[in-house]
């Protein structure tokens, strides 16, 4: 069936009309007409859906009945539905790669409103393409192994559920943690909306099933610093910080840490924002997942000069775990997919100054009220001001940070219901007038506009405006020592301003600082405002352009924690799909060497970055390894004599598109 | 004066990672743009050849736009770099054959960057419409038709010198 050298090519020529999307503005049965005259074309169609069914039964029965031995489909992009039509092209009893996709609608009928020039843009683009078919061949498929451990960086809830899910499937799982503790940002919250079910009793116990999972590898306090490889087959290197502290050893007993010669804790806490304060040997928090000490180099006095008495040492007596010789270790694992769950950080309250955040003590950010209500907090739950008294009034403001052109433009999904969360719980624990100041309360998912209805009629004030500015400059006697909020209150149409003793900011999301090294560490892509980048919003949301590596949770782009673990799911699945199946196809798009006209010149060999290229020193000739290969054709490009060519890629293709795309008028 | 009816031929090269998908992202987003530029699909924009750009030229584009990933964000880790010193070498190529620089133009465009396709190939479009055509092929017929003049002039001298001589 496959056409080799001296057979008469017989092209079968498609146009969709993606109903009106393409139609609508490129005349398909023009297109249609125009192809059918060109050489070699036995058939051409129009019709409304080609990926349908009939559509691509049309591709199959016209193989059959025309023995057709090229095909040409003009639709969308082939990122998007070449997978689909090259598998109608072999159910027709055809080579898949004896077909070229033509992409009439992301590159046409999407972007341009003249119809009569998209029309000619269409044929020229078909004519190309055309021309191009006539030089495929049958080409091969290459299945590579995949590795069945998985990776997954970062312990957040995204994070501890994909790992969850994988492991309870029977995969290893390699769970790589920046933190000394996983649990992320959720670890944090006291509450969770729209359910008010407590956070901690949701997510220890998913912890400690992390911990202590026969089938995950945890890596706290350690970073993923190298990868290597392509999917199926990743080589991963992993930055082990030392901790100072034996894992395998410590028991989480914390004897060490009442011994600590800093008899009183004074150094800022990190899990409680700052607001608590732990010794330079600490548990990040009771719950934590590892049970593990943490020894924090910048503080520890042996760590720092080597001159203590170490009476902590003394404390772990004969366990030994306190360990002041670990050295950082970098260690290399091998697994076949790789699930990033990076998070986000929160937006810094400093960047808006009129708002007070760092002046005015009793303006706090969302999490750090968070921690001030929590009865793990600094202040066991109690919610004061920084005098001590306990708040008469609270105002929320919302969206700082977002839904704003001079910091982030985006919503970040989560502020309205964790505000209304916050503010019932602030209602709660002091009984305080609560006046939220909102651009649009946005309570989309399941529960959560009872939930806003449910704060309206709890009494919470909703003010529409965006806050000017916080000032403790009082002009009545109402005002005197207390933070005032002065805003426009668009419903009512005048300028209020709002006394109140506490003032919270609902700051919103941001991607990490460190997004952009860590796309590059994977491959994948951001969007431009940072988030990494999904390989299709709808059809591969937790996919990247990077095949064997997912993303889920916020690292993707700000949402809720019910969002968060179906992604990670999602990413799990992905996943175990790709380990059940066993193996992968790669794209047969690699490059050869045409040893007869291969002049040994080696200027190909530095060229490759996968040192797939190596040199027969018996032959005189270059050498490229197809295992190694990844089809980016530079090498290609770059021979002199043009002894290397691409499959998929070949010279006289690309040429033939060039000619093609010019010769149409 | 640029004629404003002019409708300048681009053929464009984008890389399947970035440029591509960017392309992909404005139609998606429908951006419009002009509708003069022809995209053809490559793996890296390494595997730009210097002679697809010279072979564009020479079948009649009026401009040839490469695009390629970030540096530094390359799917291949370096194919672009490498681009970008052929693109180099081509422009002082280019330059040296009387071919206006601006015609040939190299931009980074992330998967994220649908707005740049637009903002590019609309730019790209219109200065070229200002250059006016290239018209290499026609200036290759008529090198021709100079060619076979000065052959047929040399072979009619020759002709009467040999009459001269018999």
């Amino acid at each position: 069936m496959n056409a080799g050298a001296g057979t008469e090519i017989r092209t079968g020529f498609y146009i969709c009309h993606c109903g009106q999307n393409i139609a609508g503005v490129v005349d398909c049965p023009a297109v249609a007409e125009y192809v059918a005259r060109l050489p070699s074309v036995v058939v051409s169609r129009d019709y409304k859906y080609m990926c349908s069914d009939p559509g691509q039964e049309l591709i199959k029965q016209d193989i059959r009945e025309h023995n057709l031995n090229r095909i040409v489909v003009a639709s969308c992009s082939p990122l998007l539905h070449e997978h689909t039509f090259r598998h109608a092209v072999e159910a027709g009893g055809l080579n898949p790669f004896l077909f070229q996709m033509v992409n009439i609608r992301e590159h046409d009928s999407w972007v341009h409103t003249d119809h009569a020039a998209a029309t000619e843009k269409a044929k020229a683009l078909a004519y190309a393409a055309v021309r191009r078919v006539r030089f495929h061949t049958a080409l091969e498929t290459k299945r590579v192994s995949v590795h069945p451990d998985v990776l997954v960086v970062g312990g957040g809830i995204a994070g501890i559920h994909a790992s969850l899910t994988l492991a309870n499937a029977g995969k290893k799982v390699f769970l790589v943690e920046r933190e000394p503790s996983i649990g992320g940002h959720m670890a944090k919250f006291d509450k969770t909306f729209p359910t008010l079910d407590c956070a901690a009793c949701i997510l220890t116990p998913k912890m400690s099933a992390v911990g202590a999972h026969e089938n995950i590898t945890l890596w706290s306090y350690s970073e993923v610093v190298k990868v290597e490889g392509y999917v199926g087959n990743y080589q991963v290197t992993v930055k082990r910080k030392p901790r100072y502290v034996n894992e395998e050893l410590c028991i989480g007993c914390q004897e060490c840490i009442r011994a600590c010669v800093y008899k009183e804790a004074k150094f800022p806490d990190e899990f409680n924002v700052g607001m608590g304060k732990r010794k330079p040997i600490y548990i990040p928090f009771p719950q934590a997942v590892p049970q593990v000490v943490v020894i924090d180099p910048a503080r520890c006095l042996q760590v720092k000069s080597g001159k203590c008495k170490q009476t902590c040492v003394e404390a772990c007596a004969d366990r030994r775990a306190i360990d002041f010789t670990q050295r950082e270790e970098l260690v290399q694992i091998k697994v076949g997919n790789i699930i990033v769950t990076t998070g986000f950080k929160l937006f810094d309250a400093k960047r808006i100054p009129q708002y007070g955040y760092g002046v005015y003590p009793n303006v706090v950010t969302s999490i750090e009220l968070e921690r001030l209500v929590t009865s793990s907090g600094p202040t066991g739950g109690e919610l004061l001001l920084r005098d001590g008294r306990t708040p008469q009034s609270v105002a929320f403001i919302l969206c700082v940070g977002s839904r704003d052109y001079r910091t982030n433009r985006w919503c970040s999904r989560t502020c309205c219901m964790h505000s209304m969360k916050l503010a019932q719980l602030v209602r709660e624990h002091t009984g305080a007038d609560v006046t939220v100041f909102y651009l649009d309360i946005r309570a989309p998912g399941k529960g959560c506009e009872e939930f806003y209805d449910k704060s309206l009629k709890d009494g919470i004030q909703f003010v529409r405006g965006r806050v000017a500015e916080v000032t403790d400059w009082a002009v009545t006697p109402e005002e005197e020592g207390k933070l005032v909020i002065r805003a426009e209150d668009t419903l009512a149409g005048l300028v209020r301003r709002i006394p109140v003793d506490m003032i919270v900011l609902a700051v919103g999301m941001e991607p990490q600082s460190d997004a952009q090294d860590l796309r590059r560490l994977f491959n994948m892509s951001c969007g431009t405002e940072g988030w990494f980048l999904e390989k299709h919003p709808k059809l591969a949301p937790v996919s990247t352009f990077t095949d064997g590596v997912f993303i889920a949770g916020c690292c993707q782009g700000p949402k809720d924690i019910p969002d968060s673990i179906a992604q990670a799911g999602a990413a799990a699945a992905e996943a175990m799909a790709l380990i059940d199946r066993g193996y992968i196809e790669q794209e047969p798009n690699t490059a050869y060497v045409v040893e007869e006209d291969c002049s040994g010149c080696k200027s190909c060999i530095p060229i490759c970055p996968y040192t797939a290229i190596t040199f027969d020193e018996a032959k005189a000739k270059a050498c490229i390894n197809p295992a190694l290969c990844k089809g980016c054709g530079t090498c290609v490009a770059a021979c002199p004599s043009g002894s290397i060519r691409q499959h998929l890629f070949e010279d006289e293709e690309i040429m033939s598109e060039i000619e093609g795309v010019l010769s149409h008028a | 004066m640029p004629d404003a009816a002019f409708q300048p031929r681009i053929v464009a090269f984008f890389c399947n990672w970035c440029t591509y998908t960017a392309a992909d992202l404005a139609g998606v987003s429908r951006f419009k743009y002009a509708p003069n530029v022809r995209v053809v699909r490559l793996m890296c924009s390494g595997r730009v050849d210097p002679q697809f750009i010279l072979s564009a030229f020479s079948q009649g584009a009026d401009g040839v736009l490469i695009g390629g990933c970030h540096i530094g964000d390359c799917h291949y880790s370096e194919g672009n770099l490498k681009t970008l010193r052929r693109f180099q070498m081509l422009r002082r190529l280019l330059r040296g054959l009387g071919i206006d620089e601006r015609r040939l133009r190299l931009e980074w465009i992330s998967a994220a960057e649908g707005d740049k396709v637009r903002v590019i190939v609309n730019e790209m479009t219109e200065q070229l419409r200002a250059l006016g055509p290239l018209g290499l092929p026609g200036r290759f017929e008529e090198w021709d038709r100079e060619a076979g003049r000065t052959e047929a002039e040399a072979a009619g001298s020759e002709a009467r010198e040999e009459a001269a001589h018999a």
